[in-house]
């Protein structure tokens, strides 16, 4: 267990300060929308982080394990009267749980294979759920409203929200922190940096692997309960598209993959302006936002591809041969990690 | 046999060339640059899209402005790698992900900002007023027969380009060992820019002869991409007559999925197919050299 220190302490009264007080700057419903996205994102965006920054595996595919999240909660809620807070557990480990079946036999699989393999699984997953009809296929599926309480999640004010999501977002942080600091974040960056080397110091690159996509699908799937309960209607189209996935990605990517605060950042960048880009341009400004995410990230790739964050953290986040910003920070794909087969496999 | 089961296997078949074609240039960019394009399905909408303007605002039949858009795409291709694909050769996986990532939600978005979500068929194209063609008591369309003809042309082309010309033996040295091509005096940066215009080139041919008979929409490249990354997965990344069976292969998947379970998730059963085989063997497909 890492020591608490002074600037831990200091890290989370900032924290709590800045979510306390941003709220109170407007009364706007759409200005607070904006600070919701802002955590949503910023949830999403830490539990790609824990998996795509931190082991390497950069997924496309997060929408399916959103997707798992809403779909679990929603549908316990409306068949079963369960309470959203227990959907949303059971929602997060059935998440982990399709995660892991899916990790273990992609974990051999490196880079862009990885990508496009994460890719197919949210695909399927989307093609399944809007012909599925016990979950309403592509109609989708309205909750019903209910009593104004935190223990059914639903209010009608934004303030209760705002406080659940950046209360988990407060929680996927300190997970976060707490990997980076423990063992396994050492064994997750040493098989990012180099497969071969960890493996052969004894670390279990696989069991690594799988454990950073459980916790990485646990929060989006939590993320994915709360989306459903904020916007009280879910369908296939919402919750498991392709563009959700892709925004993910952005916001660790721009705010700095592999960093705890990066993906928080990115958000906090990246919402306001395809929120308020949605908001002004309305029907005409169609997908000007993606417009920008794709320059952006097109950018940040080619300039920076330490993400924003890579600006303000010059130190290696492991010291260590080759240790210069951009190669720890985000990843060290020497040649042979690339090989779409790891270290076993050769047949 | 059953009508429909060979209804099926017929469609699946020339749509399988089509495939063939749009893996092709994925495949070839990938072997020659290590490089896997994201967007590659968006090239196939722009070569779709540009069909289809061709069409509308020059009257010109798609069979006839295919001869003016290979060429275009192949500069849009070199344009793509100089502006672009160069500054990340020699960059970290993430970052190779990542831009052409960035290029393919860019190009789409802005195909939707440009062309509105609409779906659109091409018009006044000579291939669509003649309809069917019964062949062996089944009917197949007269544009899915000519752009399948289509692909396998240029996909003939591609291969004599690749296999039996001087550039060709150039991209393939580089594609084996690239430092050992610069030694032998080959200017790899110009290689590479002809391959990423050819691996274009192809895919952008794919999209005209498609837009002969398949809806034009801005997203329309994203299924696309999925099935290339399946296809060439099947055929082995970088090979060239992988693909080409590959592709034939993915179109007669696709269309058994169809007919035996349901059309509305043949792309699920597609998809699928890509993760068995990237599972079961990872590095060279069916037939990887």
């Amino acid at each position: 267990m890492p020591k608490i220190s002074r600037k831990t302490v200091l890290t989370v009264l900032l924290y709590l300060g800045i979510v306390a007080i941003t709220p109170l700057c407007s009364k706007a419903p759409f200005y607070r929308h904006v600070l919701i996205m802002v955590g949503l994102y910023g949830l999403l965006g830490v539990a790609w982080n824990i998996m795509g920054g931190y082991t390497g595996l950069y997924s496309f595919g997060q929408s399916a394990y959103f997707g798992i999240g809403a779909y679990t909660s929603t549908m316990l809620l409306v068949k079963a009267g369960v309470s959203p807070w227990i959907g949303m557990i059971c929602g997060g480990i059935l998440a982990a749980i399709v995660a892991a079946g899916v990790a273990y036999p992609c974990s051999r699989l490196r880079g862009p294979y990885f990508t496009i393999a994460s890719q197919a699984v949210a695909r399927t997953f989307q093609i399944l759920m809007t012909n599925w009809d016990y979950v309403e296929g592509a109609i989708g599926i309205p909750l019903p409203l209910m009593a104004d309480t935190w223990w059914l999640m639903q209010f009608k004010g934004k303030m209760p929200y705002h406080i659940i999501i950046f209360s988990l977002l407060g929680i996927a942080i300190l997970v976060c922190y707490y990997i980076e600091r423990s063992r396994t974040g050492y064994y997750f960056r040493a098989i990012r940096d180099s497969e071969e080397v960890a493996s052969s110091l004894g670390i279990d690159t696989v069991r690594q692997r799988i454990i950073a996509a459980m916790v990485s699908a646990f929060f989006t799937a939590v993320a994915g309960t709360f989306y459903a309960q904020y916007v009280l209607y879910i369908d296939p189209e919402s919750v498991t598209q392709h563009a959700l996935s892709i925004e993910i990605v952005m916001v660790a990517a721009v705010g700095g993959a592999g960093t705890i605060w990066g993906p928080v950042l990115g958000a906090a960048i990246l919402m306001p302006i395809s929120q308020y880009a949605r908001a002004l341009l309305g029907g005409a400004g169609r997908g000007i936002d993606l417009i920008l995410y794709g320059i952006i990230i097109m950018l940040i790739a080619v300039v920076r591809p330490t993400g924003i964050l890579g600006f303000f953290q010059r130190k290696p986040a492991i010291e260590g041969e080759g240790g210069d910003d951009i190669g720890t920070t985000i990843t060290a794909s020497t040649g042979t990690d690339d090989e779409v087969r790891g270290s076993a496999g050769q047949s | 046999m059953n009508v429909g089961l060979v209804q099926a296997l017929l469609s699946g078949l020339l749509m399988g060339f089509v495939y063939s074609l749009i893996a092709l240039g994925l495949s070839l960019i990938y072997g020659v640059m290590d490089v896997v394009n994201f967007a590659h399905g968006e090239f196939l909408m722009l070569g779709m899209f540009l069909a289809y303007w061709f069409s509308v605002l020059f009257r010109l039949d798609p069979l006839i402005s295919i001869f003016i858009i290979i060429p275009l795409l192949f500069v849009v291709g070199v344009g793509v790698y100089k502006g672009l694909i160069k500054r990340i050769l020699n960059g970290t996986r993430i970052s190779q992900i990542l831009t052409t990532f960035g290029l393919s939600v860019f190009m789409a978005n802005m195909a939707m900002f440009l062309w509105t979500p609409n779906y659109r068929l091409a018009e006044r194209t000579l291939t669509r007023a003649t309809g069917d063609l019964p062949i062996f008591g089944v009917h197949v369309g007269i544009p899915e027969v000519i752009a399948s003809l289509g692909s396998i042309i240029v996909f003939a082309l591609a291969y004599y380009l690749i296999r039996f010309t001087r550039t060709g033996r150039a991209i393939q040295a580089t594609s084996i060992d690239s430092e050992g091509a610069r030694l032998v005096g080959i200017n790899i940066d110009n290689i590479y820019a002809i391959t990423f215009g050819l691996g274009i080139s192809c895919v952008g041919a794919a999209g005209v002869l498609l837009a002969t008979f398949y809806y034009i929409f801005p997203y329309v490249g994203t299924f696309f991409s999925m099935i290339a990354f399946a296809t060439v997965a099947l055929g082995g990344f970088g090979s060239v007559e992988g693909s080409f069976v590959a592709g034939i292969l993915i179109g007669i998947i696709e269309s058994l999925g169809g007919f035996f379970i349901s059309p509305a998730v043949k792309y699920a059963i597609v998809f699928m197919t890509y993760m068995v085989v990237i599972i079961l063997r990872p590095a060279t497909g069916l037939f990887g050299w």
